[in-house]
């Protein structure tokens, strides 16, 4: 089986280079990256709105470009469809011949996606009689994933579809972006610089670093290594899939149960047995060495030190292997000298907050959750 | 009430047929330079964009002296034409082409700024919709360009109605045949006892133009609503 996505481009434009060179399978792929480190350089390129310098560029065993070959295939012909930060929907046209759009020309395609199936998935079928200058900017954004959705693609390119938009509406739209994901099968490379997103959709990540790739991988390996994010090394964190247990009436905490352990939070309003991807941000995790006693947190993993990496001058980060599933700590330095932390070694860490997805449309939960 | 003599209304009928064939033959032509001016980069881009600009600025009969060279019945092109029956010199045809030559260069910049207005990331994102080039224009560019293809339209249009100078230098002043609006009050000006019915086709050219302003404001509005940009 092909690699969905095998790439392997350079361009040089006024002072950018760019150099990327990765493969991706299936499920949904994060390019993460600051601004200006090439994420949507190389969506125009695999979308082919950009040529490269030099390149080759294959999407589920096709060739879309190889210029050593001389092959180019053209925008139009290339099946990639793009959900764009703004949502590029043509003014003149009503919602639904927007969305109609692409299908006109992928009639000869007849696989794919019924145009009600997607109307219903995306919540759009009151909007189609209206105009795009009329739709907030999550409604518009939900037309542009249906548009692009029924060109039947081969491929969903999404270059930052929620940065345009505010916490209120990314919470609206994050569940159809997972509906795609989960119930589409239709391979996603999805933009973005916000770790949140990204630990919440991607099954691997591309960190993207000045033009080049800094770190590829699952996205819980990359997600933890604040070193290889090269950004936002605040932000890293562990990614844990948990089972939703009871919730207890008296203390309003819900269980969740992993393979690390169990973790209570307060009450998550999903049925028993529903899986959950949590995140749970490296600067709020503790160790301690030995089992603690008298602390306010209730949350407490075991686990052994894997590595050490140093984090800038005074912060380390600690990865801790729990029952198989990994966890990350920032520490300062010293506290691991104090400690006498090393690989091996048995550590107690105490988990003070988790991430959780907001659930559902409108729902106002915060991002992360003091436990 | 305007009582106007038939010869009068020869030439209002005459202004009108000249000026719609005047500008229904330059939109093709001209959709197409605006579109090579707007979005072509290729050597010799300014020379064609002095050459439509040239009859705005040379004095129009030199434009028109220059058609009778070029287009009369021994003009270069002239002859090669009526060899297959196309006559330009002293015909009504003449004046078709002298008004088209005379507002080409106002048609193809309302044209050519409108397009130039396109959103061109609307156009990149019909392409990954399956959209080839010529889809692309004709759902796309086009549609959203329309206000100023329609403003280029009547501003033509308008321009032929009041063209003068290089009418009369390259097809006279006959009436019936090349006897425009403006020929005939020019004429009318210059017999005694004209003035009166100089008058009367003076109102029916102010009121003429100010009916072609409105239909194109009324049209440009309801564009911009359809557009959802009113």
């Amino acid at each position: 089986m092909c690699p969905t996505i095998d790439i392997d481009v350079s361009l040089t434009r006024g002072g950018f280079h760019l150099d990327v060179a990765f493969t991706a399978g299936p499920g949904l792929t994060a390019l993460f990256g600051r601004s200006g480190s090439g994420k949507t350089t190389v969506i125009d390129l695999v979308a082919g709105l950009a040529r490269p310098d030099r390149g080759r560029i294959a999407v589920s065993g096709e060739v879309l470009l190889d210029t050593e070959r001389g092959i180019a295939i053209p925008a139009h012909r290339r099946r990639i469809g793009v959900v764009f930060q703004q949502a590029r929907l043509m003014p003149h046209l009503s919602v639904r011949r927007n969305l109609a759009y692409g299908r006109a020309f992928a009639r000869a395609r007849s696989d794919g996606i019924a145009f009600d199936g997607v109307v219903d998935m995306l919540g759009i079928g009151h909007l189609l009689d209206r105009r795009p200058a009329g739709l907030s900017g999550g409604e518009a954004q939900r037309v542009a994933i249906g548009r692009a959705l029924l060109s039947r693609p081969r491929l969903l390119l999404m270059d930052e579809p929620l940065a345009a938009l505010d916490e209120a509406r990314k919470a609206e739209i994050l569940p159809y972006i997972e509906r795609l994901r989960d119930e589409a099968g239709l391979p996603i490379v999805y933009v973005s610089h916000a770790v949140s997103e990204v630990a919440r959709l991607a099954r691997t990540v591309v960190v993207l670093d000045g033009g080049r790739v800094a770190a590829i991988g699952d996205a819980d390996t990359v997600l933890r290594r604040a070193d290889l994010l090269a950004v936002q090394e605040t932000e890293a964190g562990a990614i844990l899939d948990m089972v939703v247990g009871e919730t207890d009436s008296e203390t309003g905490l819900t269980r969740l149960s992993g393979r690390a352990g169990i973790l209570s939070v307060p009450r998550l309003p999903r049925s028993v047995g529903t899986l959950v991807r949590i995140r749970v941000p490296a600067r709020d995790v503790l160790l301690a060495t030995q089992p603690p006693v008298g602390l306010s947190a209730r949350n407490l993993l075991e686990g052994r030190v894997v590595s050490i990496h140093a984090l800038g001058e005074a912060a380390s980060m600690v990865e801790i292997d729990c029952n198989g599933a990994l966890l990350a700590a920032r520490l300062t330095r010293a506290s691991v000298r104090d400690l006498a932390l090393a690989p091996g070694r048995i550590v107690y860490a105490v988990v003070k907050s988790v991430a959780f997805d907001p659930q559902g449309v409108g729902t106002a939960r915060p991002e992360a959750v003091e436990i | 009430m305007l009582d106007l003599t038939p010869d009068e209304w020869t030439a209002i009928g005459l202004s009108l047929k000249v000026a719609a064939v005047a500008t229904l033959a330059s939109l093709v032509p001209g959709l197409g330079i605006a579109m090579l001016l707007a979005r072509g980069r290729f050597p010799g881009r300014a020379l064609i964009d002095g050459l439509v600009h040239l009859p705005l600025i040379l004095p129009p009969v030199v434009t028109g002296y220059l058609l009778l060279l070029s287009f009369g019945r021994r003009g270069v092109f002239g002859a090669a034409l009526a060899e297959i029956g196309i006559v330009f010199s002293f015909r009504w045809t003449g004046a078709a082409l002298a008004c088209a030559i005379m507002g080409f260069p106002l048609m193809v910049r309302a044209m050519r700024l409108s397009i130039e207005a396109v959103d061109r990331r609307l156009e990149q994102a019909a392409a990954t919709l399956g959209a080839g080039p010529s889809a692309v224009f004709l759902t796309v560019t086009l549609p959203l360009a329309m206000p100023g293809i329609l403003a280029g339209g009547v501003l033509a249009f308008a321009k032929a109605m009041g063209e003068f100078g290089a009418t009369i230098t390259f097809v006279s002043n006959i009436p019936g045949e090349t006897q425009t609006l403006p020929s005939a009050i020019y004429s009318l000006t210059q017999v005694p006892g004209g003035e009166a019915g100089a008058l009367r086709l003076t109102l029916i050219s102010v009121a003429l133009s100010m009916a072609a302003l409105l239909i194109s404001e009324l049209l440009a509005r309801r564009l911009a609503r359809r557009l959802g940009t009113g």
